[in-house]
């Protein structure tokens, strides 16, 4: 199954099982069903539900959390994450405070869906990756869409969170499928967190979020058969409030070489917030300090061999572990 | 169009003005004792922060209040203090809520412009509750119709995008969303001719929306006239904007106000407190006298209470 298959059954699932589930967003109603068709065929079942929204990020951001203070359950889908800008106020000021703000706890169950990422050519204001503008914010939880975590199980956690939740979604994951990793490397999820791994010992610790991890799979291949370097991927469905299960800290220990791959470009990322944790808990154990590969500093072109070369990739993951590793 | 400044000429006029029902002028009393209660109690430096009094404003939620049922949702914003107290009537916790006192309402976190009880919210950030007000009324047109939501904004609010975005989506989707608009004609320190282009029953106009203007402060004729157009967005859900062409008394906050004295004295002389005294001589100053001696004893035994708990979240 694709992984916009698994995401779209997830959606449909949570609308049949709650009756007070709203999907909000631009264009998604059929027959158009969203810009990549994620919600396609939603409000053919649930015409009551699914609604169409005018252009406005920030009303169907705060329509979300208004039906939320009401008792409601609401999915809102920007149409792409870049937008989420618009909707800022609502989740920094508004959503994420109610939850404590009113002196006792106000549960808030709205998911904010954001298609973020390059690879596809939209060009600069169409292709980034947001996540860390919304990293830190009290009562505000971040997640990403993996190939590994199924989507209904992802969801029916943030729901249960009851505080807002963003997740993003790297688009260039909608068509890739779900869950699969050829031998020799295996998967296994525990806490969350899915570990792609060899048997025996790895030299070094990758953490990857979703829409990076097949690069980090494809650059784990490579230095493997090229360079005898074996890595285990750690890839965390929830990216914010960052509390890594023990199978985390047993991979860090066991490797005591960690690299953070994420494309955004550097400077106050979730990968630093990840390289600060890891260091507090296992400073004295690391060979390193953790390593965090991004994409270059700048816009991202609309042009292909512009846009590849601006985005951080299987060479540019291969070549910084190997450089790091061996000098 | 009617702006506010002309009624601070004193042009417009109340005609045919009633004398309020007690419970009505008692409540506007209790609301300004109160009010005058926090700006003593800041300039003698016992409150943190910093707080927005409704002086002069008073009589709008006690107007609409009366035409909301306790199911309706009400959104405030960070001039409220009138609007909780019209619909709770709990000074004791909004000034323990302000003071940071046992029995606060949101436990001291919120504050004076952050406060949520029952189906009453507060917050302080310009229009951000015009959206979450539409989705609540998305809310009960689906799940309790009849009901309706209402959001209070002054007319600096209408510099924010937010605005639009709602009132485009309430018109749209035909929502039970009313929009008072307590139009005291100035925004901080800038006055609504120098930050408002156009008018706002011509923005409302813009999205279909109807709108209503209310230059009177006389309680029973304001309910007289929007009782059947509060029913109609009960019925039709459907939005309403009300205007209050209404003054601010007091500073924006604490003691921020630059306006001459000449206009604030002319505001006064207008202000629906000097015209209930004229009106009803006999019982105005012994309700007046109950209002902050009522007050006097809040403030004192809230005073005496220890600092609020809060578990955080």
């Amino acid at each position: 199954m694709r992984v916009a298959e698994n995401l779209n059954a997830a959606l449909a699932a949570l609308l049949a099982r709650e009756p007070n589930l709203y999907v909000l967003g631009e264009d998604v109603v059929d027959p158009y069903g969203g810009a990549f068709k994620i919600t396609r065929g939603l409000s053919t079942d649930f015409p009551d539900r699914v609604l169409s929204t005018p252009i406005s990020e920030n009303a169907i951001t705060g329509v979300a959390a208004g039906l939320a203070l009401a008792g409601d359950l609401a999915i809102v889908e920007i149409m792409f994450g870049d937008f989420a800008a618009l909707a800022f106020d609502q989740l920094f000021n508004f959503a994420s405070k109610s939850v404590s703000m009113y002196g006792s706890r106000l549960p808030m169950r709205m998911v904010v869906r954001c298609p973020v990422g390059g690879g596809r050519g939209y060009g600069p204001t169409h292709s980034q990756s947001p996540q860390k503008h919304f990293v830190g914010i009290p009562g505000l939880a971040l997640y990403e869409l993996s190939p590994f975590h199924d989507n209904l199980a992802v969801f029916e956690e943030m729901f249960a969170r009851e505080e807002p939740c963003v997740f993003f979604e790297d688009k260039v994951l909608y068509t890739r499928r779900m869950g699969a990793v050829e031998p020799p490397f295996s998967v296994e999820i525990s806490g969350g967190v899915a570990r792609v791994s060899l048997d025996g010992p790895p030299d070094c610790v990758i953490i990857a979020p979703g829409g990076v991890a097949h690069r980090a799979l494809a650059a784990m291949r490579s230095l493997l058969v090229e360079e005898e370097i074996a890595c285990t991927l750690l890839v965390p469905s929830r990216l914010y409030p960052f509390d890594p299960p023990d199978l985390f800290d047993a991979a860090v220990r066991a490797a005591r070489r960690v690299f953070v791959v994420e494309e955004s470009t550097a400077g106050g990322t979730w990968g630093a917030e990840v390289a600060h944790l890891v260091h507090r808990r296992h400073w004295g154990r690391l060979d390193l300090p953790v390593t965090l590969i991004h994409s270059p500093g700048g816009v991202i072109p609309t042009a292909a061999h512009l846009e590849r070369a601006a985005l951080v990739n299987e060479s540019t993951i291969h070549s910084t572990i190997r450089g790091t590793l061996r000098g | 169009m009617t702006r506010p400044s002309t009624a601070l000429k004193g042009e417009t006029s109340d005609p045919a003005v009633s004398a309020p029902q007690d419970a009505d002028l008692s409540l506007m009393l209790m609301i300004r004792a109160f009010e005058l209660k926090l700006l003593d109690l800041y300039g003698r430096g016992l409150l943190n922060g910093t707080t927005h009094t409704c002086l002069g404003q008073e009589y709008v939620p006690v107007a609409v209040e009366a035409l909301l049922d306790p199911r309706d949702h009400v959104f405030s914003n960070h001039r409220g203090h009138g609007h909780y107290l019209a619909r709770f009537r709990d000074p004791a916790g909004l000034l323990a809520e302000i003071m940071g006192r046992e029995g606060a309402v949101c436990a001291g976190v919120g504050g004076s412009q952050h406060i949520h009880r029952d189906r009453f919210l507060s917050t302080g950030v310009q229009g951000e509750s015009l959206p979450v007000a539409a989705g609540v009324a998305l809310h009960l047109k689906r799940s309790e119709p009849g009901r309706l939501a209402c959001v209070y904004v002054g007319d600096g609010t209408f510099g924010e995008g937010a605005v639009y975005e709602a009132f485009n989506i309430a018109s749209l989707w035909g929502l039970p969303l009313l929009v008072v608009v307590e139009n005291n004609g100035i925004a901080q320190s800038t006055p609504t001719t120098r930050h408002l282009a156009g008018s706002i029953a011509g923005r409302a106009a813009a999205f279909g929306i109807d709108h209503r203007l209310v230059e009177t402060s006389d309680v029973t004729e304001i309910r007289r006239t929007l009782e059947p157009l509060v029913s109609r967005v009960r019925s039709r859900a459907t939005p309403l904007v009300v205007e209050f062409v209404t003054r601010r008394l007091g500073p924006h906050s604490k003691g921020d106000d630059t306006r001459p004295v000449r206009a604030l004295e002319e505001m006064r002389e207008q202000d629906w407190y000097a015209r209930c005294a004229a009106a009803c001589p006999g019982r105005f100053p012994r309700l007046d006298a109950e209002a902050r001696a009522h007050i006097d004893a809040v403030a004192a035994e809230v005073m005496a209470r220890g600092p609020s708990q809060w578990e955080g979240s």
